[in-house]
């Protein structure tokens, strides 16, 4: 049974990635063909993902264990220990689902611009959206670094071409910056791999049994804990890293954030969670307090700094660095209930971030403008839009109803258990998001017609949001009510998942951290 | 000496040993031949006779190496001539150098008045010498070698008789290769004297052999002269290779020389360089590795160092690949470094790195070739600008050449890098990982920088919204069919070796 779900996790990899190849050397006038063929390529891992999610949540199964598994060795096997290995688990189903979802919306949003060179343009949306499904998709810990630099790559190229102001700079601070971070997280995991040489492999599962029978608790896994701790920290602009993540964001053409700050980011994340803390634990536990005060910096520094900001676009880039430090807070737990709740989180966050990247190039085209001051009344002409935009906010800012309702809700318990100082701060977190989200919507929508804007609606009229743009708002606006109404199935496969791996490392928490 | 010992010598004058290097110089004297008879409009055929050679006998030097894999080891000519799987596997680099080289070269002198013939046959002699290089198992067919190569680069380098550059780039060459190669000779001279002294343990009177120096060397490894004369023998090659504080010609010759040999000199020569050293340091200096393990350690982090960040202010690409040239040659040298540390597969990573720069480095020297005008020293990143809109196929080859030598997944580089890289963590040469991992994160904004003016101008959005068109700076050459069949192949082989690697990394470590 195995052998045939797994050849649908091929699908969902490598169709996007041939199409994509397909759409290279085609004429650009062909835009149809164009658009029909990328149209397969984004369709299909979004259903495989979903069937795949459908089957996983009602099957009886712990969500512990690996389903459709397989492995194929491309020649590095006997030398080094890598095979493309896929499977999928409680933790790394969510992403695979996150991932088919919002390919879907961004590709959706893609297909219906009419950018330059489209067939270039939805080329390396598919390559990206490849390698995002196969990274989250691999047991095997090459390959799951590998399908992320598979993504990383088409994110440089179009920042670069069809990104907008200082893209050229944005581009080439984001390449620099993450080829860093992606680096030392590279030595990260080849140092993993060097720590265990009596199995010689790459593969995640093997690893994860020889580390907890042998424990690994040496200096050196202390040091490789900070290696991916940092190196995936850069990547997931943990402050104060995260520098190029709102320029980035700012100058990024709308698709490509979407799956960015949506998908991609995700993977340093669920990088600690399903690699880092599991492997290492008791090294994780030293880096605790570190990585709380960073995450701190991450939601009240950030969040002021959010607050400051006049252009919508670096708002949503800076909100969603913010949010990253709710995130670390679940892990540092190292609980169940804090590992959940950041995975639920990253879930819905990606959901949302993507929406909020999506709604705001909505709001440029109508208004040709992102400067917050200029704007105001639109919900007068764009009533449609003014409605999705609130609702993204309201899911930002993670009211209940919505997914990161309870990502954030069971990261807040988690820290209250194990250090309730922390929760202050952090919950100071909300009422920031609270205020610069609303306030983006008055200026937005609300209000007098400024006066630029209507100097600018004289030539071009306003209109309400297109179908284009309302199909992949729907679709992540529906994934996020439905997990937020029901998040039964996905905690409960959280829940048997993380069980085994974060039952026990509360108790070796150090002694100079408080624990409850 | 008397007749019995000349007949056993003579008995281990195995010519059919050497048949690929034969086969090429008889190839090369057959180009002069054809100069002669071939009526004046024949004599185009010229290049594609040479590329066509060797093609052939690529093929029949693979088949050999697969299905005949015993009959690539021995030793042979009184143990001057010592054939390993090594030797073998490299016949193939150097095929493969030699035909890219010539392809090269059509595309270079079909724009230039110059003499055309001398190209290619100075270029199969000098493939030939590489080959006898890196089997060469005795000082004296080493250093006849090594000249032999030399000389073919002092006149290939300085090939464009016509051009100021080119007459400079080969006048430093010949005065900073004349000065290595002395050093080398010094050095040989030193080790064969005292190495044949009677007065010390391990003596021999043939002591230029290499294993007949090991074993004076392991017996005696604190003697001055012995290490004056190791050292002095590794800075002669270090001046081949370019590496710190021996790289300062790089960048001159390798921006005055035309491009097809500034390919072949990055390539080629720095791949027989490392071979050689590898041999010496795995042979007969194997005795002196406690000294040179922190040396050469220290050399590769400073020409790491030293590769990444000249090129940073660098806006002419020749200069550009010769500096970052030196950075690949550092990274290089760390994986020889955990040779002697006694990682087991840095060997095999090296002679796979070395593979993927061949790919990557030849990829962007066609794309070069095809961009460089009447001034072919004066290649400068501004030429690139709109270049991916007019010349989509050359700028694909750019960016995976790029790319793989950046080290970026899914591109051959990025398997030479991670294999390499792992043999030096497992050596434990933690620091020089540090930063060689740091080398490959300053790279990225070099060659980042030149994808970026190849492809990032294309759409730019002016002011007002409109589409930025500005025409190519340059006139490229278009490709002909066989050009875009060279490139072709090259692009494929860097995907290819990317995603798939399946049976040769295996057997390449297995045949090692």
């Amino acid at each position: 049974m195995d052998a045939y779900y797994s050849s649908f996790i091929y699908l969902a990899v490598f169709v996007p990635l041939i199409t994509g190849l397909m759409l290279l050397p085609m004429n650009t006038s062909a835009v149809n063909t164009t658009r029909s063929i990328a149209l397969v390529g984004f369709v299909v891992p979004c259903i495989v993902s979903i069937w795949f999610a459908f089957g996983f949540y009602t099957s009886s199964a712990s969500g512990e264990v690996y389903q459709a598994l397989s492995s194929v060795d491309l020649g590095l096997e006997g030398l080094l220990g890598i095979s493309l290995r896929f499977g999928l688990n409680g933790v790394s189903m969510p992403m695979f689902l996150l991932a088919g979802i919002v390919g879907l919306a961004s590709g959706l949003y893609a297909i219906a611009t009419a950018a330059h060179r489209l067939n270039l343009y939805l080329a390396l949306l598919l390559i990206m959206l490849s390698g995002l499904m196969g990274t989250f998709a691999s047991t095997d810990i090459f390959f799951f670094y590998f399908f992320h630099e598979l993504a990383l790559i088409p994110t440089f190229i179009m920042i670069g071409i069809w990104g907008g102001q200082g893209r050229r700079t944005a581009a080439m601070e984001m390449a620099v910056y993450l080829t860093l971070g992606a680096m030392i997280s590279l030595v990260g995991l080849i140092m993993l791999y060097a720590q265990a040489p009596a199995i010689k492999t790459f593969n995640l599962i093997e690893l994860k049994k020889y580390f907890q029978a042998t424990g690994g608790a040496t200096v050196l896994a202390d040091n490789t804990f900070a290696m991916l701790l940092f190196g995936f920290g850069i990547l997931v602009s943990l402050w104060p890293f995260h520098s190029w993540a709102p320029r980035g964001y700012a100058a990024a053409p709308s698709s490509a954030a979407m799956l960015h700050a949506g998908v991609l980011k995700k993977f340093g994340l669920y990088g600690l969670i399903q690699i880092a803390a599991p492997l290492l634990p008791i090294a994780g536990s030293q880096w605790i307090e570190v990585l709380i005060w960073l995450a701190l910096g991450n939601i009240v520094v950030i969040g002021f700094i959010t607050m400051a900001q006049r252009d919508l676009k670096l708002m949503v880039g800076y909100s969603s660095v913010m949010h990253m430090g709710y995130i670390f807070l679940g892990i540092a737990t190292l609980s169940v209930a804090g590992m959940g709740g950041a995975i639920l989180l990253m879930f819905a966050h990606g959901l949302s971030a993507a929406l909020m990247f999506m709604l705001s190039t909505s709001v440029y085209r109508r208004t040709h403008s992102y400067d917050l001051n200029e704007m105001g009344g639109l919900g007068q002409q764009a009533p449609l839009l003014a409605g999705f935009f609130i609702a993204a906010t309201m899911a930002n800012i993670g009211l209940p109803g919505f997914a990161n309702f309870w990502g954030e809700f069971t990261i807040f318990i988690a820290l209250w258990n194990q250090y309730p100082w922390v929760v202050v701060p952090a919950a100071t977190g909300v009422i920031i998001s609270a205020v610069y989200g609303l306030r983006a919507v008055a200026n937005i929508f609300f209000g007098e017609v400024s006066q630029s804007l209507k100097d600018y609606s004289k030539e071009h009229p306003i209109t309400d949001i297109r179908l284009g743009e309302r199909v992949p708002a729907i679709i992540l606006l529906v994934a996020l009510l439905a997990v937020g109404l029901y998040p039964k199935w996905m905690g409960d496969k959280l829940e048997s998942a993380l069980l085994k791996d974060y039952a026990k490392p509360q108790a070796v928490a150090p002694a100079n951290v408080h624990v409850n | 000496m008397n007749l019995e010992v000349f007949k056993v010598f003579a008995e281990s004058n195995i010519w059919s040993a050497l048949w690929v290097e034969i086969a090429l110089v008889l190839l090369a004297l057959g180009l002069l031949v054809l100069e002669l008879v071939l009526p004046a409009n024949a004599k185009r055929t010229i290049p594609s006779v040479a590329i066509a050679g060797q093609i052939i006998l690529l093929v029949l030097a693979s088949i050999q190496l697969i299905q005949m894999p015993d009959d690539c080891s021995g030793m042979y000519f009184s143990q001057m001539i010592l054939q390993t799987p090594q030797s073998a596997i490299m016949r193939i680099f150097f095929l493969l150098g030699g035909i890219f080289v010539s392809y090269l070269g059509t595309v270079y002198l079909a724009r230039r008045e110059l003499p055309k013939m001398e190209f290619f046959h100075i270029v199969l002699v000098v493939t030939a010498a590489f080959m006898i290089l890196v089997q060469s198992h005795h000082f004296v067919v080493f250093f006849v070698a090594l000249e032999t190569l030399t000389i073919g680069f002092y006149v290939l380098v300085a090939y464009c008789r016509t051009s100021s550059a080119s007459l400079e780039a080969g006048l430093k060459f010949l005065i900073l290769g004349g000065f290595s190669s002395a050093m080398l000779l010094f050095g040989i001279v030193l080790l064969y004297g005292v190495a044949g002294n009677p007065l010390l343990p391990g003596y021999s009177t043939d002591s230029m052999n290499f294993s007949n120096l090991a074993t004076f060397i392991t017996q005696n490894p604190t003697n001055p002269l012995v290490l004056g004369g190791a050292v002095l023998v590794l800075v002669g090659m270090a001046f081949k290779i370019g590496v710190v504080p021996f790289q300062i010609w790089v960048p001159d010759v390798y921006q005055g020389a035309p491009t097809p040999v500034t390919a072949f000199l990055a390539v080629c020569s720095k791949a027989a360089g490392f071979i050689v050293i590898i041999n010496l340091l795995n042979g007969p200096f194997l005795g002196l590795s406690d000294v040179f393990i922190p040396l050469l350690a220290v050399v590769a982090g400073l020409t790491i160092l030293f590769g990444n960040i000249a090129p940073l202010s660098q806006r002419n690409v020749k200069r550009v690949m010769g500096l970052s040239g030196v950075a690949h040659a550092g990274y290089l040298l760390a994986g020889v470094v955990a040779i002697l540390c006694g990682s087991a597969i840095a060997h095999g990573a090296i002679i796979f790195y070395l593979f993927t720069y061949l790919l990557g480095s030849f990829a962007v020297f066609a794309v070069m070739a095809h961009v460089s005008q009447k001034e072919d020293e004066i290649q400068e990143i501004d030429h690139y600008e709109n270049f991916a809109k007019h010349n989509p196929f050359l700028a694909l080859a750019l960016v995976c050449g790029l790319g793989s030598l950046a080290g970026i997944p899914p591109l051959a580089g990025f398997i030479g890098k991670l294999i390499l890289f792992i043999a030096i963590f497992k050596a434990g040469l933690y620091t020089l990982l540090g930063i060689a991992i740091l080398g490959v994160v300053i790279s990225i904004y070099y060659y980042f920088g030149w994808i970026r003016e190849a492809f990032f101008h294309i759409y730019a959005i002016g002011e007002r919204g409109t589409t930025d068109d500005r025409e190519q700076l340059v006139d490229v050459l278009k490709p002909t069919p066989m050009h875009a069949l060279a490139i072709g192949v090259l692009v494929t082989g860097i995907l290819v070796l990317g995603f798939y690697q399946g049976g040769l990394i295996d057997r390449l470590f297995y045949m090692l």
